[in-house]
């Protein structure tokens, strides 16, 4: 089977991506894997949204991983340009060459010349396109950028290509992998929205998160993982500033195995919550609640 | 199945999803993918396809059982339970209590009581199929579901929840565990461990018996008039003043996130207005990679000065959800505001400054401000001429050209005199004065709303009846 832009594609149904991750060790629910899988079919880029901490940037990399391809990050902030996120002609060398050959050559040739591939830096975005090896590529965190530089990321995002006035048009020899997340600070374009498919991880379910601890901490016992989780279940559905995620759960698992622990009581479980919850309100809030008797 | 599609994204435009063109193509790809016997399967496609907002996902999920979740067969989908498979959990369920009932005991003999029991064994293992038949069967039962009466579910779903008692079900359920311990005894966490457990499952088991009504009055009524009587508003466009404890809720749930949005986006805003003066240190560090030559300009950035804000608001009883959420918005991105100063009035007037400060939880201090704050003055009926003579006498000087008033309420001052001179005073020592009130346009100056007296003296006076357009003035204050 192969799709519209004739490359096979990379993955047989839904259960297969399922357990592929899974060998790979990321635990994907049914949505999860759902998507990767039409991401593929449909040859277009995931959005990717939901609380810090829940495994966004974990899956680009697990799916990576899983079809033995090469990760290329960007990583957005304020102030992205162009020129970190396409491409950049080298002017230093630009200048060197210049000067290297001020006598010989004519002005047309000298002109080719420097703007040929030979001059281009390429960054994240246009590597991705060009790359002959599977490549996934992580758009991280761009919600960061501002509204005007998600432009720049159209093109790249619907067509597969870059456009350089000097050189013209580069096209991708393949479409790979795209991954964009947010963790929701500003609302994205529509412009944006329109050419992903949306994907918006939660915190895990019981079960899931249990499986998580099991699959990522070793030597833990499956009654403290089955704790764990119900404890911070019930954490979460405290009103808090900013509730524990699941790489602070893992976090909280790893300091409890440490410690030897084999069954969280009150006193302990006061006593670490600071892994668990990073402000003292939040932190004062919880003990209470765990402590006092619930009538 | 493509007038099925067409039908459901209809309905999810009214619903006020914005579904473009192109993702409507996208999803109807995304469905040729994916084995439309699943129903999971399918509502992700279509999910991942259509709704690109988390918020909107609940609006969706309701809108997509309706339209899927009946017309399995007719669009070779496989319906969500098999009825045979229920009644065979039922029935191993009923074996396994095996007291006085034979294996040939169908549901409907069942008697309330027994009913209860195998609901409260069903709770505590978490079985799930015998959840849903439970969730079935109860419904048959105590619903009373008549085919075309006029009723909304939520009617049918008080009545079969009435008849259930999920409440006492959860004590029962707590002390069974109890029992259960070895030393009859739990710690306070073990305890309240189990409970969240157990209020998870009953939820569940309450979400199964709303969609068991719902697809029984699908099938009575129709999609459509179904699809029409379940349409709610986006949180974002719940009325303040009329939300019910619900809506009230997902209220504050919606409004952190947007506090979050808020603050990121007025800071970029700040950073990066206008270009400054030369930074001349700047340009000459970088013009040494260009041999010298100042090829690349560096300017320095201008630091617009903060507003400092007073917030004056009534509290009275039919604005008051409106007072508190603009109060918890404005705390939330009090660092964009380089003072913040609030006061509560009903008919006497009391400063809540202290209140928020130090004090990192707003709801704790928004709870203080309503229950600790000197607002009444003669009968506790909102008396703005008198609110307004009092803050100008104790206030009016610390009122300074750098400040912005916030003055929020409906104006309904019950006949008392209005003292709009107050409003008109304040406007000549402050940088801006205005007024938010939280009822519909239609609404002012009629019966005893004045809004329109003070309004006169104000920079604006804005209607903020929902989160949307709140969020929309705070961004342009700030």
């Amino acid at each position: 089977m192969s799709s519209v832009t004739g490359q096979p594609y990379r993955f047989e149904n839904v259960p297969a991506v399922r357990q592929g991750l899974r060998d790979v060790n990321y635990l994907a629910d049914d949505g999860i894997s759902g998507v990767v899988y039409l991401a593929d079919r449909l040859a277009k880029p995931i959005l990717v949204e939901g609380p810090a901490g829940t495994g966004k940037t974990q899956l680009a990399k697990s799916v990576a991983d899983m079809i033995g391809a090469r990760l290329i990050r960007l990583q957005c902030y304020e102030g992205l340009d162009e020129s970190k996120a396409l491409y950049e002609w080298n002017y230093k060398k630009q200048l060197l060459r210049i000067q290297a050959d001020r006598n010989s050559e004519g002005w047309t040739e000298l002109h080719d010349d420097i703007f040929s591939e030979e001059f281009l830096l390429t960054r994240p975005l246009l590597e991705a396109i060009r790359a002959a090896d599977p490549v996934v590529l992580l758009i991280d965190e761009v919600d960061r950028v501002e509204i005007e530089t998600e432009a720049l990321l159209l093109e790249v995002l619907s067509e597969y290509q870059v456009s350089i006035p000097e050189l013209g048009t580069v096209t991708a020899n393949q479409v790979p992998l795209v991954f964009l997340t947010s963790n929701n600070t500003r609302e994205l374009s529509e412009a944006l929205k329109r050419r992903c498919l949306f994907l918006h991880i939660d915190y895990p379910t019981l079960d899931r998160e249990k499986e998580i601890v099991l699959a990522k901490v070793p030597g833990i016992t499956e009654s403290l993982a089955d704790q764990i989780a119900r404890i911070v279940r019930s954490i979460r559905q405290l009103e808090l500033k900013k509730a524990p995620s699941v790489s602070e759960t893992l976090d909280w698992a790893r300091t409890l195995v440490l410690l030897g622990i084999q069954h969280i009581d009150a006193a302990q479980a006061k006593e670490t919550l600071h892994i668990l919850l990073k402000y003292q309100t939040d932190i004062a809030k919880a003990a209470k609640e765990l402590a006092v008797d619930a009538k | 199945m493509l007038d099925l599609m067409s039908g459901f994204i209809q309905e999810l435009r009214t619903a006020g999803l914005p579904v473009s063109l192109t993702e409507n193509l996208d999803a109807m790809e995304a469905v040729q993918h994916i084995p439309l016997e699943d129903r999971e399967a399918l509502k992700y496609a279509l999910g991942a396809t259509l709704v690109k907002n988390n918020s909107h996902w609940r609006v969706f999920e309701t809108v997509f059982e309706v339209y899927f979740s009946l017309r399995g067969p007719q669009y070779k989908l496989k319906p969500d339970a098999d009825p045979d498979e229920l009644m065979q959990a039922l029935q191993e369920a009923m074996e396994r209590q095996g007291e006085g009932k034979g294996a040939g005991g169908a549901m409907d003999q069942l008697t309330p009581e027994e009913l209860m029991q195998l609901l409260m064994r069903a709770l505590m293992e978490g079985d799930e199929a015998l959840m849903r038949a439970l969730a079935r069967q109860s419904v048959t039962r105590f619903a009373g579901m008549e085919p075309g009466r006029p009723v909304g579910g939520t009617y049918y779903l008080y009545r079969t929840l009435r008849n259930l008692d999920l409440e006492g079900m959860l004590e029962k359920l707590m002390e069974n565990t109890r029992q259960m311990m070895p030393d009859g005894q739990m710690t306070p966490l073990e305890e309240r461990l189990e409970r969240d457990e157990y209020d998870n499952r009953i939820e569940q088991f309450k979400r199964e018996v709303e969609a068991e009504i719902r697809r029984r009055l699908v099938a009575d009524r129709g999609v459509e008039a179904m699809a029409k009587t379940l349409r709610k508003p986006l949180p974002e466009d719940v009325d303040f003043m009329h939300a019910s404890r619900d809506e009230m809720a997902s209220l504050r749930k919606a409004l952190q996130p947007l506090t979050r949005k808020l603050a990121a986006r007025l800071a970029r805003k700040r950073r990066h207005g206008r270009k400054g003066p030369l930074d001349f240190r700047n340009t000459v560090r970088h013009s040494l990679s260009y041999g010298g030559v100042p090829a690349e300009p560096k300017f320095k950035f201008p630091r617009p000065s903060k507003p400092e804000l007073m917030v004056v608001a009534d509290i009275s009883g039919s604005v008051a959800a409106f007072a508190r959420f603009t109060l918890m918005l404005v705390y939330a991105i009090q660092n964009q505001f380089s003072k913040v100063r609030s006061f509560v009035f009903i008919d006497g007037i009391d400063e809540v400054t202290e209140y928020f400060k130090g004090c990192e939880d707003i709801t704790e201090a928004i709870h203080r401000v309503n229950t600790e704050a000197d607002v009444v003055w003669v009968d506790g009926h909102s008396d703005y001429g008198h609110a307004f003579e009092v803050f100008w006498e104790k206030w009016g000087k610390e009122v300074g050209p750098k400040t912005t008033v916030l003055l929020l309420g409906d104006a309904r001052n019950n006949y008392h005199a209005s003292q709009a001179w107050v409003v008109k005073e304040i406007r000549k020592r402050a940088r801006h004065v205005f007024w938010l009130n939280p009822e519909p346009r239609s609404y002012w100056n009629t019966g005893d709303s004045i809004v329109g007296d003070y309004g006169a003296h104000c920079d604006g006076v804005y209607e903020c009846r929902n989160l949307r357009q709140l969020e929309g003035f705070v961004e342009k204050l700030a």
